[in-house]
């Protein structure tokens, strides 16, 4: 099966209640859409898809960024003292 | 180079150390310390979450970009993860240079980068309650 591991981290592990998940990876599935999944998983995550930044195999990557099967896809809430500006 | 991510006590003398060169005339030494209050409130003490294997790499691709703009001999970070309490140590930024102006300036453009771009949250626990920061962003339901 192909799946990706998932990595939440700080408010987002809170929300969902998990630091890791794995999901199945459907054709052409991207980095936002691997979010969009863990939204119906978790709904308390809604509405996170617009502060929420990327990085896969740890490397912050575009919403956009294609995700492999076995990438470790991860979520990175806005970090302490930063503003989300890539 | 030395990045680490550490549930341990940080070592000042370790970071110093390992910046220090015979060609490098100034260490600057950045201590971020965990501060009792914040906007008003009385903090209790952080509870700091990591990605720890992005975050050393994410250390070392910021520490190349700033050793290019300045010259800068070594630089050494260390981040303290978990639980600390009001006066303790969370961060370590150690610069050697050949002359002090850089290695301040650069000590400075590191932490600034740093608190960007690092994968590593605080959670405030303050008196009434607690909370993640997260930078400037507002986030929904809040």
């Amino acid at each position: 099966m192909s799946t990706a591991n998932v990595r939440l981290f700080a408010r987002l592990a809170d929300l969902a209640g998990t630091r890791e998940a794995e999901v199945e990876l459907g054709e052409g599935l991207t980095a936002s859409g691997v979010f969009d999944i863990l939204v119906q998983r978790y709904p308390s995550l809604t509405g996170f898809e617009t502060i929420v930044r990327f990085a896969v195999n740890s490397e912050y990557v575009p919403a956009s960024h294609p995700v492999r099967p076995g990438d470790e896809v991860a979520l990175i809430p806005p970090v302490s003292g930063g503003s989300r500006a890539l | 180079m030395l990045f680490e991510v550490t549930a341990d006590e940080l070592d000042p003398g370790r970071v110093v150390e390992h910046v220090r060169r015979d060609d490098a005339g100034a260490i600057a030494l950045f201590y971020g310390v965990v501060r009792d209050h914040n906007r008003g409130r009385k903090v209790m003490h952080l509870e700091y979450d990591a990605y720890p294997e992005m975050a050393t790499k994410v250390m070392q691709r910021i520490a190349d970009e700033v050793k290019e703009r300045f010259n800068i001999a070594e630089t050494a970070i260390q981040h303290r993860t978990g639980r600390l309490e009001v006066g303790e140590t969370s961060l370590l930024v150690a610069v050697s240079s050949a002359h002090r102006k850089e290695a301040f300036e650069a000590c400075h453009a590191l932490v600034d980068r740093l608190k960007e771009e690092v994968p590593i949250w605080k959670k405030e626990v303050f008196e009434g309650g607690e909370e993640w920061i997260e930078g400037d962003a507002s986030a929904p339901g809040t």
